[in-house]
Order: structure tokens, then C-alpha cells, then sequence
């Protein structure tokens, strides 16, 4: 083997990111490394690159252990990585990039005809002609996507690492980029290819690992799965049985509440295809889907944080404005957004702080909350959802994962909505905050709020869920309910390439 | 042709109607006097300008050149007063200081990981500061080596003076030019230009040429105070008030973008000369208040703001194009 990892564990502050993973990579070969958001993908490459110092465990390179403290390091030893965001200077020249850092020289002057020889020399192995003296920011993502991955193999030539390479790519562009990784595993390179796109991994992988919450759930050969079993390895569903019970207890049959809000025919270009959702009162719609199915743009288009571009949503009392997130939260909207640190919480703020936030926002400046308010709302919060903090005042970057989402989440139930959606919402937090987010889900909606819910953890959507929609390439293709919700249903909807739509929403 | 020399085609494209403009109303414009008074009255502003170039190439920017002039003159005209010393070596003790002085500006913004902007401000107040500490008047200097100094020019054919101050100044654009895009130092400056992020994960050691980038910009403020000490024979620290800005509208309007990455050094000179060429202009009209100056610099400065925006849409139009054609 070239590379092999062997018990690999990285934990963060509140989460455990890797788990005793093993990872082995075989020289001339393409090996897939699979796994939802948060599944310990990028911890792992992190790990590989120098970007982290792993916890424990063991990489072996051509037999030597081997300890990259920095992505240069990382290189020299002959680990390269290519990122979806192209790590190279789009404001130097092509040629000035392949080179950069030994570039040909004379008298300390750079030779500019020499290193663009060389630049069209190297490029060449790639089937590229292009003018390398432009900069390259005037090429195509794709160009510069295999500029990137010459630089990269030219600096250390073992292994090449491919993260999300071909995210921003159309199929002509994908098709460029595989002829080359192709052309490189013949040469003879291991390379690790990132992906969540499961036709890429079919087409161009010879092995596939899976990552599910830090930990190894599979390794096979790519040719001997299939896809629904793949999804299965992704999401997972062994917890299914026990939670289901729990909730099929809950009071009320979903169908027989009143209607709260209609969305028709909502849709945007490029994002997701127009679709109908009704929702009821007390209600928790799941919606499943792989990464970039559509499932968060669906929920960001009924929340106006993107404007739709066809169809509205509309109550009892008549029609919903919906083409902003200020017009939707005065309609007793609220939405938690899937990255919580960047755009959920305020990290340097009070616990307090965060929690009146909304509701303070909302009132307009003029008109402050009381701070006796404030600490009351604080206080009933902290008590309510048991938000472990050593008081009001404590900043939020200092609470765990799991208590950062509570304060999210009571921000938003200060505003009393009646529409709740909430993404990812126990995305890495550890498993007894995870229940908990669950039980207040469950709590809440017993109030009569209705709350939509984006997972990628199949056992968590079954677990809460009246009703579940599956979102396959941008378009909602099947609602379930009932008996229907079970995690073989849902990985057939989400799998099934060409599927009767008879039962489409 | 690629988009990003726009910029400087259209700089020069200016200078070169301007002077068109100016000709065909005072045809005298176009003579050697006029031309080598304009390389000698901006030897100083564009030799800092130079630096400042490198600076803002590498998306910083240096306010306190202007300071650092004035202390020159201050420093070189106190030694100078009270000492014996010859000036050649006061200029090099003058120069170690100040190169000094920029490597330390340099060393923070690395080290402290502080904005450009708040240190060099506070590197302007403190060489301004120094300044007033050596005097508060105005000192002239009377050294028989800047008389030496003020008679070296070659008389160029129409009787006009090319000195040595305005031929230091070419040899500043010069070095500016081979430094910035001949050498991997320059590289580095354009990489850091581009996005330090990014750079640091290509291999630029970023501390290292943080440090070069200002102490480089200080030298070239020192030499320009040398210049401007000549220029004026006194050294005053109130002099060269806000050069600084002039200097970073030289370099905008160079056709250098703003925010880094993106520039020649050849367009600070023409940027330099069409800054001086407006007011030779107001010169020969004779009615025109010497606002006017400001006025049109404001104007040319906006115009290329926009003409760079417009260039980033356009290149990034153009890269989305190139995708779809393939």
C-alpha cells in the first residue's frame, strides 16, 4: 500500500471528529472518500495535509510513519491536494503558477520565456494548450482546476489529494478533469478523490470508504456495491426501530390538523424546481436528500433568504410575503441556517444577547427590550431547553456545539413563530445533545408551532417526522407518510436514477 | 490582450492626450525645459511612489512616507548644521534608518497581525514627531557638495535641464520595475497581492517579504527625502504634508489596483507625470487657482476606481465565458 491510516482519531472541543478510522491507498488507484457534511471527510484530509495534528493513530507513506506539521511539509513528503476552491493566484500567469517558487533565473532575474516553456512543457502531459503568459484568472475554472492538479503532482507526486474538484464544474468541464486524474492514476499516483456527486464516484473510483460521524462505516470496491446500498452506508439507519416507537406515540394524526401555510409552485433557476408544500399545525415536515440535492435551497426559498422566482406561499388569511427574510419573520417565520458559526450564532456575544437578538431586531432600535425583560427571556430559556452555560452572560463561542444550537434555538422561540425550519439541526453536536435537539423538536410542535427539518441522518428524520419529502437533483420527488417512513423508502426515493414519479409531490 | 494591462494602456493613453491638449494650446508645452522640469520638480513623488507601488501591489498600504520625508530633510540639515560630515555618509546613516524604520512597520503588521493602515499611521505621527524633536524650523543646508550637486545636469538639446535628481528618479522606476516583475521577490509581492491565504499555502515565505515590502518602501521614502532636501536645499518638518496620499493617487492612477495584486510600475511614473503635467498646465494658463489641481486628480482618481471595477466584472464575465466555450 502507498499510504495507510490506521486508527485515526481528531477530536474538537465538543465533538469527537474522527474515531479509529482506517484508510488505505493503493499506488494506481482512485479511492473515493464518501460522507455527508460533518462526517469527518475534511478532518481526516486535514489530517493528511498537515492542516490538524491528529490525536492518535498512525499514517504510514511507502511504509514510513510519517507526521506532516504544515501543508509544505505535507508536499515535500509527497502528499498534494487540490481544493474545490482553486489554491492558486488568479492574478499571476499561468505559467508564473505552475512555477511559483522555482522559477528559472539568471543574474536574480526571473526568465519569463524560459518558465513559460516550461509551463507549456508541463501542461502539454495534461492536454492543454493554452496561452500560459495570461493570467490565470481568465480561464475557466476547469483549466484552472488542472493547473492546479500540475502543480500539485509536480511538487509531490505520491499521492494526490482531490477535495469536491469538480463542484463548480458543468458535465463537459467534469469529463476534462477525469481524463486527467485517469491519465495520472496510469502514471501510477494514489489518489484520494472527495466527492459527493455518486455518479463521479461510480464513473471514475476503483474503491469507495465511507465516513459516518467520525467513524469507518465501509470500505468496498466500488464495483462490487450498488447504489441504494452505498446510500445506506451514508445514512445510515440502524437507530430507526427504537426511535420510531417513540414517536409514533405522539398524540395526532398528521392529516386530520388544519391547514397552516401553503407554498405553490414555489421554485428558482439553477436551484430547485417549482414545488407544492402544505403545511399543517403542529406538524414536522423532514426533508430528505443527498448534499446538494436541493434540500437546503428548498428551505431557503421559503424563508425569501433567496427571493423565488415562481409560486408564493399563502395562509387562511391570504397570501404570505416571502421575497425577504425580514418580510418572512414578520410573518412568523424562522429559519436555523445548516453553518451555525458563521450564520447562526454571534460567537463573541452573551448567551442573553443571542437569545433577544431576533426579537430585538425585529421590535427596530427604538424601541430596546427592557434589560429586566431580557433576563427574563434569558433565564426561561436556559431553564426551558436546558442550555448548559455557567450563566446569561457567558459568551457563546464558549458553549459546546450542542448548547450553541439550543441558544439558536430558543433565539428564534423568543419570536414566538409559528413556521420553524431548521437545517442540520444536530450536525455536529455530540449524541445527548442530539437527542435532546429531538425531544424539544418534539416538544415545541406539541404548542402548535409546525417546523420543517433538514437532515442528513435518515434515524433523525424518521425519528421526528409526520411527513417526509425527498429531494433528489433539485426537484421534490416523492412525500411519504405514515408506514411509508422507513429508511428502505426513503434511500429508494433518493437513489432511483430514473424512478415512476407517481407518487411525486 | 490580456484585461489587466487595461488599466495602464488607458493611463498612458491620458498622459499622452493631455499632453496633446496642452500642446495644441501652449505650444511651448512641448519642450525639453518643460519636460525636465517636470522630472526634476517630481523626482521626490515618484521616487516614494515607487515604493508605495510595491506596497500597495501587495495590498497594504504605507501613510507614512510623507513623515519620513520630512525627517529626512530634518535629519540630513541637523547632522549636516551640527556636525562636519560630508552628506554621503549622513545619507547612508539616513537611509539605514529609514529602511530601518519601514522593516519595523513591516515586522509589526506580520507580527501582530495589525492592519497597514493603523501602524503606518502610527509610523507617520511618530517620524513626524522625530522631526519636530530634531527642530521646529526650518534649517537650511549649505554644504558645497549640494551646490556640486545642484549644477550636475546634462543641457539637453532646447536648453532644457536634465538633472541628477530627475535621472534618479527614472533609475528608481527602473529598479521599481525590474524588482516588482522580474524578481521572486516580486512574485511573492504580487502573490500576497492576490491573497496572503493563498500565497502562504504556494511556498511565499509571508513575514519575510511583509518586512522587505515596507523596510523597501522606507528606503525609497529616504531617498526621497534626500531628493526633496536637495530639491528644496532646507529641511522643514512640516514640509510633504499629506505626500503620502498623493503618492497612493499616483499609483491609482497608474492604473495599479487598490486592493493589490494587480499593477505596473511603469503606470506610477506616467501616474506621477500626469499629476505634474496638470500642474504645469495651471502654470502656463496663469488664471487658474492651483485647486484645480486636486480637482481634476480627484476626478482621474474615480475614474479609474470605476475603470477597475468595470475591468473585475469584465474578467470575470470573461472567465465564465471561457468556461462556457469549453
Amino acid at each position: 500500500m502507498l499510504l495507510t491510516i490506521t486508527e485515526l482519531s481528531k477530536s474538537f472541543p465538543g465533538t469527537r471528529a474522527l474515531d479509529g478510522v482506517d484508510f488505505d491507498l493503493a499506488a494506481g488507484e482512485v479511492h473515493a472518500l464518501l460522507g455527508e457534511n460533518g462526517a469527518g471527510k475534511s478532518t481526516l484530509i486535514k489530517c493528511l495535509t498537515g492542516a490538524y495534528q491528529r490525536d492518535a493513530g498512525e499514517i504510514l507513506l511507502d511504509g514510513q510513519p510519517i507526521h506532516p506539521r504544515s501543508t509544505s511539509e505535507a508536499q515535500e513528503l509527497g502528499i498534494g491536494t487540490v481544493y474545490q476552491e482553486v489554491n492558486l493566484l488568479p492574478n499571476l500567469s499561468v505559467a508564473q503558477n505552475l512555477t511559483f517558487g522555482r522559477e528559472p533565473m539568471r543574474f536574480g532575474m526571473t526568465r519569463g520565456r524560459a518558465m513559460r516553456a516550461e509551463a507549456r512543457e508541463t501542461l502539454k502531459d495534461y492536454g492543454l494548450d493554452i496561452d500560459v503568459g495570461r493570467d490565470l484568472g481568465s480561464y475557466s475554472v476547469a483549466v484552472q482546476q488542472i493547473v492546479a492538479i500540475a502543480r500539485a503532482v509536480q511538487l509531490s507526486g505520491k499521492v494526490l489529494i482531490l477535495d469536491e474538484p469538480t463542484a463548480s464544474l458543468d458535465a463537459e468541464e467534469v469529463r476534462m478533469i477525469f481524463d486527467v486524474v485517469r491519465a495520472l492514476r496510469d502514471r501510477g499516483l494514489g489518489i484520494i478523490f472527495v466527492s459527493h456527486f455518486l455518479d463521479q464516484v461510480f464513473e471514475l473510483t476503483d474503491r469507495l470508504t465511507v465516513l459516518r460521524n467520525g467513524r469507518r462505516i465501509a470500505t468496498e470496491r466500488t464495483a462490487g456495491i450498488n447504489r441504494m446500498q452505498l446510500i445506506e452506508h451514508m445514512l445510515g439507519h440502524e437507530l430507526e426501530e427504537v426511535e420510531k416507537k417513540a414517536r409514533r406515540s405522539a398524540p395526532g394524526v398528521p392529516s386530520d390538523r388544519p391547514e397552516m401555510l401553503r407554498f405553490a409552485g414555489l421554485g428558482r433557476r439553477g436551484e430547485v424546481e417549482p414545488f407544492d408544500l402544505t403545511v399543517r399545525v403542529g406538524e414536522v415536515i423532514g426533508l430528505a436528500g443527498l448534499l446538494g440535492s436541493g434540500r437546503t435551497e428548498s428551505a431557503e426559498l421559503m424563508f425569501g433568504a433567496k427571493t423565488a422566482q415562481t409560486g408564493g406561499a399563502s395562509d387562511a388569511d391570504g397570501t404570505v410575503a416571502i421575497d425577504n427574510p425580514r418580510n418572512a419573520i414578520a410573518a412568523g417565520f424562522g429559519f436555523a441556517p445548516e453553518d451555525r458559526k458563521t450564520e447562526g450564532i454571534v460567537a463573541d456575544l452573551s448567551v442573553r444577547e443571542n437569545i433577544v437578538l431576533a426579537l430585538q431586531a425585529s421590535r427596530g432600535w427604538a424601541r430596546p427590550i427592557p434589560r429586566a425583560e431580557q433576563n427574563r427571556l434569558a433565564d426561561m430559556f436556559i431553564a426551558r431547553l436546558d442550555i448548559r452555560t455557567s450563566d446569561a452572560e457567558k459568551a457563546v463561542g464558549d458553549l459546546s456545539g450542542g448548547n450553541q444550537q439550543k441558544v439558536v434555538l430558543a433565539r428564534w422561540l423568543a419570536m414566538n413563530p409559528r413556521f420553524l425550519i431548521l437545517d442540520e439541526p444536530t450536525r455536529g453536536i455530540d449524541v445527548g445533545a442530539h437527542a435532546e435537539i429531538l425531544r424539544l423538536i418534539q416538544e415545541i410542535t406539541a404548542e402548535g408551532m409546525s417546523i420543517v427539518v433538514i437532515s442528513s441522518e435518515l434515524e433523525e428524520l424518521i425519528a421526528v417526522s409526520d411527513r417526509v419529502i425527498v429531494v433528489r437533483d433539485r426537484r421534490h420527488v416523492a412525500e411519504l407518510t405514515g408506514s411509508d417512513i422507513e429508511s428502505e423508502t426513503i434511500v429508494l426515493w433518493i437513489a432511483a436514477p430514473d424512478a415512476q414519479d407517481g407518487r411525486a409531490a | 490582450m490580456n484585461v489587466r494591462t487595461y488599466p495602464l494602456l488607458a493611463t498612458v493613453a491620458i498622459f499622452l492626450v493631455a499632453y496633446a491638449a496642452c500642446y495644441a494650446q501652449f505650444p511651448a508645452m512641448l519642450s525639453t525645459r518643460v519636460i525636465g522640469n517636470l522630472l526634476t520638480d517630481n523626482a521626490y513623488l515618484g521616487i516614494t511612489a515607487v515604493g508605495m507601488t510595491i506596497v500597495i501591489l501587495s495590498g497594504g498600504i504605507d501613510l507614512s512616507v510623507g513623515s519620513v520625508i520630512a525627517f529626512s530633510g530634518v535629519f540630513i540639515a541637523v547632522v549636516l548644521r551640527d556636525t562636519g560630515l560630508h552628506p554621503l555618509p549622513v545619507f547612508a546613516m539616513l537611509l539605514i534608518i529609514t529602511t530601518a524604520f519601514g522593516a519595523a512597520m513591516g515586522g509589526l503588521i506580520h507580527g501582530l497581525a495589525m492592519p497597514p493602515f493603523i501602524v503606518t499611521l502610527a509610523g507617520m505621527f511618530l517620524a513626524r514627531g522625530a522631526g519636530y524633536m530634531l527642530t521646529i524650523d526650518s534649517v537650511p543646508i549649505d554644504h558645497p557638495f549640494y551646490e556640486l550637486i545642484d549644477d550636475a545636469y546634462w543641457l539637453m538639446p532646447g536648453r532644457g535641464r536634465f538633472t541628477l535628481i530627475g535621472g534618479l528618479m527614472l533609475v528608481s522606476v527602473l529598479a521599481g520595475m525590474i524588482i516588482a516583475h522580474r524578481t521572486r521577490f516580486g512574485a511573492s509581492v504580487f502573490a500576497l497581492g492576490g491573497g496572503e491565504q493563498t500565497a502562504r499555502l504556494m511556498g511565499v515565505k509571508t513575514g519575510r517579504t511583509t518586512v522587505l515590502i515596507y523596510a523597501f518602501s522606507g528606503f525609497m521614502a529616504g531617498l526621497s527625502g534626500i531628493v526633496f532636501s536637495i530639491y528644496t536645499g532646507s529641511g522643514y518638518p512640516l514640509a510633504t504634508v499629506g505626500t503620502e496620499l498623493t503618492a497612493i493617487a499616483a499609483v491609482v492612477i497608474g492604473g495599479t489596483l487598490l486592493t493589490g495584486g494587480a499593477g505596473y510600475v511603469f503606470g506610477t511614473l506616467v501616474g506621477v507625470m500626469t499629476m505634474g503635467l496638470i500642474q504645469t498646465y495651471i502654470v502656463f494658463d496663469g488664471s487658474l487657482s492651483s485647486w484645480w489641481t486636486k480637482i481634476v486628480i480627484g476626478a482621474l482618481l474615480l475614474f479609474f476606481i470605476v475603470l477597475q471595477k468595470g475591468i473585475l466584472r469584465l474578467s470575470v464575465a470573461g472567465g465564465a465565458m471561457a468556461g462556457a466555450g469549453r
